[in-house]
């Protein structure tokens, strides 16, 4: 059943360049377990769509099939709204992208949806270096299926009926690290504060943009033996980096001491500014940042924040060197070559 | 030109059969004697028998000349180029009686090539290559140019036009069309020398051929998804489907391209898998841009589960099916209709296709166009089922026409126009009787967006597990379906609608089916034909089997698949079908057609 939430606006409530309230970027109500940690992330998603002013129809919503994937219903109303099969949303953000590359893509998928099932999707999404935002919210189970150990389930964590997991996990971090993508963060549901501007820094990003959410399954995967479980994540997460958002033509006014922070430039003009909360760390180095978060993965430590940010790289569109005007809107009489041409392709064949 | 006597000379009415190995670049040379015939005005078919193997293993390729103008392979073969001494024992066998075999007598073979019944013309190719030509790859090519030379002697061709489309071929290597010319000449000289040429077999100019081309229909296909407005291909290599996207590739690198800024008004996307590539149609297609697939058998199997969502979603999305011989990866390289049931009702739970069967090339073309058309009006998946003797054979069809006025049918679509006066829009419901809602293109603004889901919905667009909402969607799917049947291409018939026996075929069999028509008719057998070129069926195809008692299905699978789709989907009893299954791989013949009406009359089964 779908209910819809009353648009109900406090009066005097914070309205963005657009005059739109926060409210006016929900969606329908939630269905979720309550205290799900997905339901954070999608309120993170509407506070930075609220904040970067999105018109809500210049966004589109993809995912695929389980509980986070379910969310993509909560955000937005008015984006179009794409659920698609199990584990191959970046097929269809892929063909989407193709069709119109003006609209601001935004994927949300789960554990199993994208390192079981959807690996392969994934892995090719990065790859060819999409165009699109991609929310991983990771449970370590699948929440649908009640509560089955997913690939990124931990060595030797447990499950709520008590068995071990046997088989090493799956970090989408690393892999996305490892597969070349452009924009790698971690966050966790219940850091609003650091979430919040990491979705705002990948809407921006051109390119593929990862940001593995841990996101507690308190259903299934919320007890003592978990290595998903709000307890042990609050306790084992480590901040890297902070990013700050910074809006184009807004000026970075914090100072910081040299070596202190990094600022990117991101391709609307508008900057990220990546705070090191571990002075040793570099997000612009690739193979630094791979190195840091394979080390800290050892030692069991979720290593959080904007990992890895290489703007500027050929994306997508750059690499098939599409028009700036979306494919779906080129008039049919430039696409058709006409009985004229016909004449003269039709000659190399006698 | 003096009076001769045509039926026993057989002019312009044999098989030339080439056995080659593969990798050799014979392909060209064979080519060349096809083209030289088909600008001589004589109407030509050619088939190409080919491992599923880049290098070193025999491989066929089969001219028939046939100045009535037939389009299937007869079956018979009068001269054997044989030129892969592997397979030199089964060639000659293969041979008519009192028909030819040219090969390389510089390694002669007088025991192995000898028949009482068949003229062994022996010339020291590789010899002659040795003396004229340097370079041990130069000397294997001209091999087989010296041995299109031969031919040229021994068929009558007219060598002027061999130097023309040498020309051609070479347009920027002068040098290169002169050496081929050379060697085109020496063969043409020994064979003149120490044979009686021509044969009784040749060439004589006929003005057949004008308003045609020789194309194969994965080109026509492509060329089809060219002049439809398709801006996003998205596939996954697999023979025999492959070509059809390079040549989208090729048409689009020279008619897509911005004169002006350089950019591609295209994409072509090669997906990690058919999941993918099917993926991304349903993506592009849903986002309001032209998206198409072309795959094959396997490919299809991979897509199902997406197929479903996009009939249960309503998202338009053309497939082109260029069949092969299954099951699994069966013998890719070889032709079949074997995936028609499993296109029909491709993925889980109750879904239904539209399906489009071209018979040649021409109609690849015309089809693809209309495939579109129908996805975007019928806001469903379509398939077009080629197979691999239509989609990589070259034929000789009719110039593709274009009219300059046909403008995509896009659907239902509404636009922000159009959104701006209405109260609400809602995705699923049948505003106007017919089974088709409206739909709206993501971006047009926040009153028409909705969410699409492959989970149960209500007319509404909403999410919904209500028995009641549920059954309502998809009766109105099923309605929608139904009314398809109006919408797509009809049925050809031929004949004169009272005779006692019908013939019921669809796709490539129609060449075969043709001949044996006409071979039947010439017996005194009277047949009328029926050619299904689309599912669902139309009033037509139930009417021909209302109106006739005795039905021959003639169709390329094990399990008569039509005949099943026709028990199935019709009102037919099922006695009244008899089916013609033709399913080796090669493609058929009217042999097997005539053979079997007339075996089956005999026995007065069939009358
Ligand atoms: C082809 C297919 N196989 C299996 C399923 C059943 N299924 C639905 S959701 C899901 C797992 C979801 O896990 P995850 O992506 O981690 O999402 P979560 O519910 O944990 O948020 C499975 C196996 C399905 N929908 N489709
Ligand atoms: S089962 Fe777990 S993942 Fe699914 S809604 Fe409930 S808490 Fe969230
Ligand atoms: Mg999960």
């Amino acid at each position: 059943m779908r209910v819809t939430k009353p648009r109900i606006v406090p009066p005097g409530a914070p309205r963005n360049e657009l005059g739109m309230t926060r409210r006016d970027y929900e969606g329908g109500m939630s269905t979720l377990c309550a205290g799900c940690g997905h339901d954070s992330v999608t309120a993170a998603i509407v506070q930075a769509c609220f904040e970067l002013s999105l018109p809500p129809q210049s966004v589109a919503k993809l995912s695929g099939i389980g509980c986070s994937s379910k969310t993509t219903a909560y955000f937005v109303a008015g984006a179009h709204g794409f659920n698609g099969v199990h584990g191959r949303m970046p097929a269809i953000a892929a063909g989407a992208s193709a069709a119109n590359r003006k609209l601001r893509y935004i994927g949300v998928s789960g554990d199993g949806d994208s390192l079981s099932i959807g690996l392969g999707q994934l892995g090719h999404a990065i790859r060819r270096n999409m165009n699109m935002l991609y929310m991983l919210e990771n449970n370590g189970v699948y929440g649908l299926t009640k509560g089955q150990f997913s690939a990124s389930a931990d060595m030797g964590s447990r499950s709520k009926k008590g068995e071990k997991n046997q088989n090493e996990p799956i970090d989408p971090v690393l892999l996305a690290l490892s597969l070349g993508a452009t924009f790698v963060a971690r966050s966790f549901s219940g850091d609003k504060e650091q979430l919040v501007p990491l979705i705002k820094a990948g809407l921006t990003h051109r390119g593929f943009g990862l940001i593995d959410v841990l996101s507690p399954c308190v259903t299934f995967n919320d007890h003592e033996g978990s290595t998903k479980s709000y307890a042990y994540v609050r306790e084992h997460q480590q901040a890297a980096i902070a990013a700050d958002y910074v809006e184009p033509r807004r000026e970075i006014t914090v100072s910081y001491a040299e070596g202190e922070a990094v600022s990117v430039e991101m391709h609307d003009g508008s900057n990220v500014l990546l705070r090191k909360l571990d002075r040793d760390y570099d997000p612009t180095d690739r193979a630094k940042a791979l190195a840091y978060v394979q080390e800290r993965v050892q030692r069991n430590e979720y290593v959080t924040g904007m990992i890895y940010l290489g703007e500027g790289r050929s994306h997508f569109h750059d690499r098939h060197n599409t028009p700036d005007e979306p494919l779906n809107s080129i008039p049919y009489e430039k696409l058709c070559p006409g009985s004229a041409g016909l004449a003269g392709i039709l000659s190399g064949f006698r | 030109m003096p009076e001769r006597d045509l039926t026993q000379e057989r002019l312009n009415d044999f098989v030339v059969k080439f056995a080659n190995v593969n990798g050799t670049g014979s392909a060209s040379a064979n080519s060349l004697i096809m083209k030289s015939i088909f600008r001589m005005g004589v109407p030509v078919v050619g088939k190409n028998f080919f491992p599923s193997n880049i290098q070193g293993l025999p491989t066929w390729y089969e001219i028939r000349v046939t100045r009535e103008g037939w389009r299937a392979r007869s079956g018979r073969v009068d001269l054997m180029v044989a030129m892969n001494a592997e397979t030199y024992a089964r060639d000659i066998a293969e041979v008519a009686p009192g028909g030819w075999l040219l090969y390389d007598s510089t390694w002669p073979r007088p025991s192995l090539l000898s028949r009482e019944d068949v003229t062994v013309l022996g010339v020291p190719l590789a010899q002659l290559c040795g003396d004229h030509f340097e370079g041990a790859r130069a000397r294997i090519l001209m091999k087989n140019v010296m041995y299109a030379g031969v031919l040229a002697a021994l068929l009558d061709l007219d060598l002027e036009i061999v130097r023309e489309l040498l020309g051609e071929s070479f347009a920027r290597k002068p040098a290169l069309a002169d050496s081929n010319m050379n060697a085109i000449r020496i063969g043409y000289d020994y064979a003149r020398e120490h044979f009686d040429c021509p044969l009784p077999i040749r060439i004589a100019p006929m003005d057949e051929t004008r308003g045609h081309v020789m194309m194969d229909g994965n080109t026509a296909a492509a060329l089809g998804c060219v002049y439809a407005g398709a801006t996003v291909g998205a596939w996954y290599p697999i023979t025999p489907s492959t070509s059809l996207m390079d040549a989208f590739r090729a048409f689009c690198a020279r008619h897509r391209v911005d004169p002006e800024t350089g950019r591609n008004n295209y994409m072509v996307i090669q997906a990690e898998d058919e999941l993918a590539a099917i993926g991304a149609v349903i993506g592009a297609s849903w986002n309001g841009a032209r998206a198409f697939t072309p795959t094959s058998g396997p490919g299809v199997s991979l897509m199902n589960e997406f197929i479903g969502l996009a009939y249960y979603a309503e998202i338009p999305a053309v497939l082109f099916d260029v069949q092969r011989v299954g099951p699994s990866t069966g013998m890719p390289t070889r032709t079949q209709q074997c995936d028609l049931l499993t296109c029909a009702y491709a993925s889980h739970g109750d879904t239904r296709h539209v399906l489009l069967f071209p018979a040649d090339p021409g109609e690849c073309f015309d089809f693809a166009v209309q495939a579109f058309d129908l996805a975007e009006r019928l806001q469903t998946p379509v398939f077009v089922l080629l197979d691999l003797d239509i989609g990589m054979n070259d034929w000789m069809t009719k110039d593709p026409q274009w009219d300059d006025d046909y403008r995509p049918d896009r659907g239902k679509v509404i636009t922000a126009e159009m959104l701006e006066g209405m109260q609400r829009f809602h995705r699923y419901l049948d505003v106007d009787g017919d089974g088709i809602p409206w739909r709206t293109i993501p971006g047009v603004g926040e009153k028409g967006a909705y969410f699409t889901r492959g989970s149960g919905h209500n007319q509404l667009g909403a999410y919904t597990e209500d028995p009641a909402e549920y059954q309502l969607v998809v009766d109105r799917l099923r309605r929608k379906f139904d009314a398809a049947a109006r919408l797509v291409p009809t049925a050809v018939t031929e004949g004169s609608g009272r005779a006692e026996v019908g013939i019921v075929s669809f796709g490539s069999c129609d060449g075969a089916v043709r001949e044996a028509l006409a071979a039947l008719r010439r017996t005194g057998v009277a047949v009328d034909y029926l050619r299904i070129r689309a599912f669902p069926f139309g009033e037509e195809v139930e009417e021909f089997l209302r109106d006739h008692e005795a039905i021959f299905v003639v169709e390329q699978n094990r399990d008569a698949q039509l005949r099943a789709l026709l028990t199935l989907e019709t009102a037919v009893e099922k006695r009244k079908l008899r089916s013609i299954l033709h399913y080796n791989g090669l493609p058929m013949s009217a042999d097997c057609v005539v053979d079997a009406v007339v075996a089956a009359l005999a026995q007065g089964e069939a009358a």
